[in-house]
């Protein structure tokens, strides 16, 4: 090519470090927002599902809700509300360089999901209980199927924060360095906010 | 301007070892590799050993269709050979070969970067893929009979492991998202100095394009895939009539994602005939910017266009109008593409060693396979020719004609740049010759099968029909001779080619200033770039 000088990149070989760190912050954000838009595609199928068999089945829909448990679907919500409260504010502290913080409200974020889950338990052996199964009709195969591929999400969350916790217990981040942070807490923010939309869809029909 | 003299007398760039990233051996030094050549090579071996697996079911399956009536195996040994045929060369061939062999391998080279932008997602995809694959040939247990499609309601309630095989086909679905993700961030954010976007070589568009397809459509066939299994163990009845679903529901989940992965297949492709269509020629490319935003246009197209694959399942006129108009709208972008290549070629100085015989059989085939899907767009002749041979010609022609041709044409193309070998053009030639002579007595033999009325998918036919088959099948040997000689090449050339000058083809993009095979940096140092790639007769943009 025709009048290409070269100048001194980025030193050695290695595919650790082939990027400076601005740089490698701004692939990490731009990749996490990408990976959330091909979550919002793969929950699209099913939200596509809900409002065709909505339009399709009113009648079933505002029947079959009755059964859900209304209040501990309520609960659930203030509790993923608060772990999203719980994992910015971990954000905020890193951002200053206060790990001790990050590492508390880390814990305090795991622990708000693992209620979630306990919770969710409790609500699917009821369902259970009362003969409510994924095949018993639409309404229910998309509440399991729309709640269950949030709970694999929610488990996967809890290890992205457990693994965060780890690395923040072995002194990796600091006010410079704390992407992976900001990366699951962007992740755990979209779990929160599709349950936002799962919670009106299901609970609340009007 | 500097031509390169590509005679090897130029300083191997960036190459401490003749060797290269090659350098390296062992089996732990290709698992464990960060380097994005080596996982690029990876997946070249693996998405090539399905290709020729594929091609197996594929000659069995025209020896069958040789005589009507059952011989050599049974319709239902049949069946499993026609879906494990389209399966297995859809999703562990056609797919991710491209992108994720030669994509893997040279974006980071063409755009002057050491690596892609997350190495180890980037191995990690490559394992997933392997995880895929394992758990697809556990499903061969019982194997499936559905086609490819995997239609609902047969696929819901045939008694072949179709659940297996939807969760093999999630994971391989999962590892082709993170690769696209992974080139994304890598072509947004790692560009050598001066690479602009407009100074980007438009193999890097297509996978631009490509990738933006994976990135959106591969989740909406994931969700579909586990519903599908979901159905069968749990009874979730989304696409079951007798609880209130479906079965439409699914094909239009599966062709929202199954459209828009053609362009996953087709794309990449085109990028490749871009770059050796003004290499052979020696002229700079015709319409650089329409071809890149082409590829932009075809991907965007491609997402509202599944219907034309359901005109026959009872969808409105309106709707099916829509679909229609869409569909011949992706004509477009694709026809720009041609007539620049066709242009590039006008009064060149135009040398015929393989990558471009390649190249130009691609533009031949393909422009074959897109005018006869234009006869499929249109309403009142796809309903003449729907579910017939006509289509298994067509989409043959696009998907052979053009992936795996741009396949072939980059593979000739690059095997200098990743092999440090160069093959023979001895052996390449014949190869190319029957490849090219025996696609199309086997395939061009199918349009007149199909618009004569041969129904596709069925192991039995009427007795009319067979003398067209017999030649279908004798032109498939003619094609499996050519390939197999490509690849005795492909051996040959691994082993005992001649060394090859870090720029065999003169050609100007980035990979080729850099040593053959390239140092596991790639570069020593970070080019900075001033010009197009396309600078070929001292042309500047």
């Amino acid at each position: 090519m025709s009048g290409r000088s070269t100048h001194h990149g980025p030193g050695a070989a290695g595919h650790e470090a082939h990027m400076d760190p601005t740089t490698a912050r701004e692939a990490a954000t731009l990749g996490i927002w990408t990976f959330l838009a091909t979550e919002v595609l793969l929950f699209g199928g099913l939200f596509t599902a809900y409002v065709i068999f909505r339009i399709k089945y009113p009648q079933m829909f505002y029947e079959d809700h009755l059964e859900l448990n209304r209040i501990l679907g309520a609960v659930n919500t203030v509790v993923l509300i608060c772990s999203s409260l719980t994992v910015a504010l971990g954000i905020a502290a890193i951002r200053k360089g206060k790990v001790m913080l990050l590492r508390f409200y880390l814990f305090l974020t795991i622990l708000l999901a693992a209620t979630f889950l306990v919770i969710k338990y409790f609500e699917y052996m009821e369902d259970f209980s009362k003969g409510l199964y994924p095949s018993t009709d639409i309404f229910f195969s998309l509440y399991f199927m729309m709640t269950g591929l949030h709970a694999v999400h929610v488990t996967a969350g809890i290890t992205a924060l457990a693994t965060m916790l780890v690395l923040a217990f072995r002194g990796r981040f600091s006010a410079d360095y704390h992407t992976p942070v900001e990366v699951t807490g962007l992740y755990w923010h979209f779990v929160d906010l599709v349950w936002i939309y799962l919670l009106p869809l299901l609970y609340l029909v009007g | 301007m500097r031509e390169t003299t590509g005679n090897g007398e130029q300083p191997q760039n960036g190459n401490a070892s003749p060797r290269g990233y090659l350098e390296a051996k062992g089996i732990r030094a290709w698992a464990y590799t960060l380097d994005h050549k080596r996982i690029g090579v990876m997946y070249l071996y693996t998405t090539l050993f399905f290709f020729l697996a594929g091609g197996v079911f594929a000659l069995l399956i025209r020896l069958k269709l040789m005589y009507p009536g059952q011989h050599i195996f049974t319709n239902q040994t049949y069946n499993v050979l026609f879906t494990m045929h389209g399966a297995l060369m859809i999703f562990l061939f056609v797919i991710p070969a491209i992108p994720s062999g030669l994509g893997n391998f040279f974006i980071p080279l063409q755009i002057g970067a050491r690596d892609v932008a997350f190495p180890r997602l980037n191995l990690m995809s490559y394992w997933i893929f392997v995880a895929g694959i394992v758990v697809i040939l556990f499903s061969l247990g019982r194997p499936m009979d559905t086609g490819w499609t995997f239609y609902t309601p047969y696929s819901a309630r045939t008694s072949a492991d179709v659940t297996v095989l939807s969760f093999g086909i999630f994971l391989v679905g999962m590892s082709s998202i993170l690769t696209g993700l992974n080139f994304l961030v890598t072509i947004h954010k790692l560009r050598a100095p001066g690479m602009t976007w407009h100074r980007m070589p438009l193999f890097i568009w297509s996978m631009y394009a490509t990738s933006i397809i994976q990135v959106l459509a591969t989740p909406v066939v994931g969700i579909t895939f586990l519903l599908l299994a979901m159905e069968r163990l749990f009874g979730v009845g989304f696409f079951d009539p007798t609880k209130g679903g479906d079965p439409i529901l699914f094909q239009h989940f599966f062709w929202f994602y199954s459209h828009p992965v053609v362009y996953v297949m087709i794309l990449p492709a085109m990028g490749i005939i871009s770059e050796i269509i003004p290499a052979f020629s020696r002229k700079p490319i015709f319409g650089y910017k329409a071809i890149a935003y082409s590829s932009l246009a075809i991907a965007g197209f491609g997402f509202f266009v599944w219907g034309h694959h359901m005109f026959v399942t009872g969808m409105s006129a309106t709707a099916a109008i829509i679909f229609s108009l869409l569909t011949y709208s992706v004509a477009i972008p694709t026809a720009i593409k041609v007539f620049n290549w066709l242009a590039t070629m006008y009064r060149g100085s135009i040398t015929f060693e393989s990558p471009m015989l390649y190249a130009l059989t691609f533009i031949f085939l393909f422009v074959v396979g897109g005018l006869t899907g234009m006869f499929l767009g249109a309403l009142g002749a796809d309903i003449h020719v729907h579910d017939t041979y006509f289509i298994v010609a067509h989409f043959h022609y696009t998907m052979v004609g053009g992936t795996v041709m741009g396949l072939l044409a980059g593979l000739h193309f690059w095997f200098p740049k990743m092999t440090g070998r160069m093959l023979s053009e001895k052996m390449a030639v014949p190869a190319w010759l029957l490849i090219f002579i025996g696609f199309n007595v086997t395939f061009f033999t199918q349009f007149i099968l199909g618009f004569e009325g041969m129904p596709r998918r069925y192991a039995q036919y009427p007795a009319q029909f067979q003398a067209l088959n017999i030649v279908s099948t004798v032109g498939s040997w003619i094609l499996a001779a050519g390939i197999l000689i490509m690849f005795a090449n492909f051996v040959h050339g691994l082993f005992r080619g001649a060394l090859a000058p870090p720029n065999p083809w003169n050609a100007l993009s980035l990979e080729w200033q850099t040593g053959s095979p390239p140092a596991t940096e790639n570069f020593e140092e970070i080019p900075t770039v001033t010009d197009w790639p396309y600078g070929y007769a001292g042309r500047q943009t």
